[in-house]
């Protein structure tokens, strides 16, 4: 508290004979990060999109082939397979969570006792390594001995083939996912929730304002632009994090019904060694989220009541 | 901060039940419900945990029985031993410890000197240069992936470690860059005046002045890399080709196509997986919880 009290603006002018100095530091210091950006980020995205232009096997040497990888893409029916896929897994995966967490976060706000407890169970399953959970889940969804089907006949229901069922292979990942995916926007939510002015609060319920009300205007418009915020960027970071789970679990099956656009890639680069086809798929997916990315700005600025949770 | 923020809601909810005095009987009939709802959700989330543990422990074939028996009889401790000799799986852990060793120190310390010079050094092309690193949190890191296996097939990096420690040793931990540079901007400028004015240089200041004001925020960001590079799947997978080379959670995986049957060792091996992860959580919970709040409300 006491160190954020004196914290002195970046912007303080400093004394003049240090600039010069302090720029070619400031290289110096900056170069280990510049050297393994351009290595390791911005050179690949350059030969990425170069290779995608490439006819390229690894058995022969590369010969140019202009747009038609992009236009393969285009005419190749499992690429809509597996938009449409990534499409349903990610945009039914990441919103359900954020619901769960924030009802989660609006019980555990109510000054309970056992806070703590509660919210650690609700976090564990996040911190689980993604391929030990996969596994879990792999045997909690075996149609024949697991835990699922278990529950299912202890209800009296018949059996269900979970992810091994061409329908429920997508909405069996999307279950996973909401036990494993919550805890992460449950603490970043309680920690909003904290950050919502309690005068706010009592001025409504002074209003006669009830508490499905002031939850409506009062606590969601404080907490939309934290809401907004992690959905972009959980649907974006959700293309790359359920890679994992999906190899383990399904492998992309029955039928690509759960093949997702990363798996896709993986298959395509690793297993087929198609590299210019799955390059030019990767840099499909990289203007997919450069969308995702400038729709985040856009609406932002629309409907997101940007006051009083500004932090740092 | 926190603290104050707790305090300010408690009188808040003190206030507002004197506002309403009738209302605190009502107010304990919603926090009864309230609990009873979370012991419900609790256990449903609870339930695949006593699972595994339950299938770990039993004996060869008792996992296989419907309806299925909870408490193991029985129980089979054994299984955790044959689960660490089943593969190599102790070999599996070296090779994950040096790798989770090296990348997280080295890139603790590479991301916490791109954030210092982000923070506290003057230099033309800095936004430009840091919105660059942020916008790396973006991309899914498939999209570098083809060019770098193709680089790194020519220099001979392949089955070695080094796909695996160097790119974060220069700075590949972008959220540890950004959380450091919030913390170093919240120190005082004087304490780096006051150093130039005896003559240290910008790697003295990080180095003598910044990093020993910053254990919170290296613990936060020590904990992100470790369970980052604990947890990494995907580019052992492509960049570890050879059997020798395999980190435990590539082992794992193998576990299951070679012990497919065997649910009760599979379980076992995952169990502990899992079980420095958690003895990690528990005693360092609130770096866990800082490092998600500082990344998560940046609105």
């Amino acid at each position: 508290m006491a160190r954020t009290m004196s914290t002195a603006p970046v912007s303080a002018p400093v004394r003049r004979h240090f600039l010069s100095q302090q720029a070619i530091e400031g290289y110096v210091c900056i170069t280990p990060w510049l050297i393994g950006f351009l290595c390791f980020v911005a050179g690949p995205m350059v030969a990425a999109l170069v290779i995608s232009f490439l006819d390229w096997s690894m058995l022969a040497p590369p010969e140019w082939a202009g747009l038609a990888n992009y236009r393969r893409l285009l005419a190749d029916p499992l690429f809509y397979t597996v938009l449409y896929n990534t499409a349903f897994i990610s945009f039914l995966s990441v919103p359900l969570q954020l619901i769960i967490a924030l009802v989660i976060a609006l019980g555990l706000n109510e000054k309970l006792s056992g806070v703590n407890l509660y919210r650690t169970i609700f976090y564990l399953p996040s911190q689980m390594p993604v391929v030990a959970s996969a596994l879990l889940w792999l045997w909690v969804f075996n149609p024949e001995f697991g835990l699922a089907n278990a529950l299912l006949n202890a209800l009296g229901m018949p059996p269900l083939n979970w992810l091994f069922d061409p329908v429920l292979s997508k909405p069996s990942i999307v279950l996973i996912t909401l036990w494993g995916g919550i805890g992460t926007p449950l603490i970043i939510f309680l920690a909003g929730l904290q950050g919502v002015p309690a005068s706010l609060h009592e001025a409504a319920a002074i209003d006669g304002a009830g508490a499905f009300a002031r939850f409506r205007h009062v606590t969601l418009p404080m907490l939309s632009p934290i809401i907004f915020f992690n959905l972009i960027i959980g649907i974006i970071a959700s293309f790359q994090a359920y890679f994992t789970l999906v190899f383990i679990t399904t492998q992309g099956g029955p039928a690509n019904t759960s093949m997702i656009y990363i798996l896709y890639i993986y298959y395509k680069a690793f297993r087929d060694f198609d590299m210019s086809y799955a390059a030019a798929l990767a840099w499909v997916l990289f203007l997919i989220v450069l969308v995702l990315t400038a729709i985040n700005f856009l609406l932002a600025r629309f409907w997101v009541h940007y006051e009083g949770a500004e932090h740092s | 901060m926190s603290a104050t923020v707790e305090t300010q809601g408690l009188s808040a909810s003190a206030e507002l039940s004197t506002t309403f005095s009738g209302a605190s009987g009502q107010r304990r009939l919603l926090h009864l419900g309230l609990h009873a709802a979370f012991i419900v959700l609790c256990l449903v989330y609870m339930l695949p945990f006593a699972w595994m543990l339950s299938t770990s422990l039993k004996m060869d074939g008792r996992e296989i029985s419907m309806p299925p028996q909870w408490i193991p009889s029985p129980i089979v401790w054994e299984n955790y031993y044959r689960a660490l000799t089943a593969l190599p799986m102790l070999w599996y852990l070296r090779n994950t410890l040096i790798v989770t060793a090296t990348a997280t120190t080295l890139g603790v310390i590479a991301a916490s000197l791109a954030g210092y010079a982000f923070a506290r050094l003057r230099f033309p092309g800095r936004n430009l240069m840091f919105g660059a690193c942020l916008s790396t949190l973006m991309l899914p890191g498939i999209v570098t992936m083809i060019p770098e296996f193709l680089l790194f097939k020519e220099i001979g990096w392949l089955n070695t470690f080094l796909p695996l420690i160097v790119p974060w040793s220069l700075g590949g931990h972008a959220l540890g860059i950004f959380l450091f540079r919030q913390h170093a901007r919240t120190i005082p400028l004087d304490f780096d005046e006051a150093a130039r004015v005896d003559g240290a240089g910008a790697f003295r200041i990080w180095w003598s002045i910044i990093l020993p004001l910053s254990g919170p925020v290296l613990a936060t960001m020590t904990i992100l890399a470790f369970i980052h590079h604990w947890n990494d799947f995907l580019r052992p997978l492509v960049f570890l080709l050879d059997k020798d080379m395999r980190t435990l959670a590539i082992g794992l995986r193998l576990f299951r196509s070679e012990y497919l049957v065997q649910w009760n060792l599979l379980m076992a091996a995952s169990t502990l997986m899992l079980l420095p992860i958690l003895a990690l959580f528990f005693a360092a919970q609130r770096y866990f919880v800082q490092g998600i709040v500082m990344s998560g409300l940046k609105g």
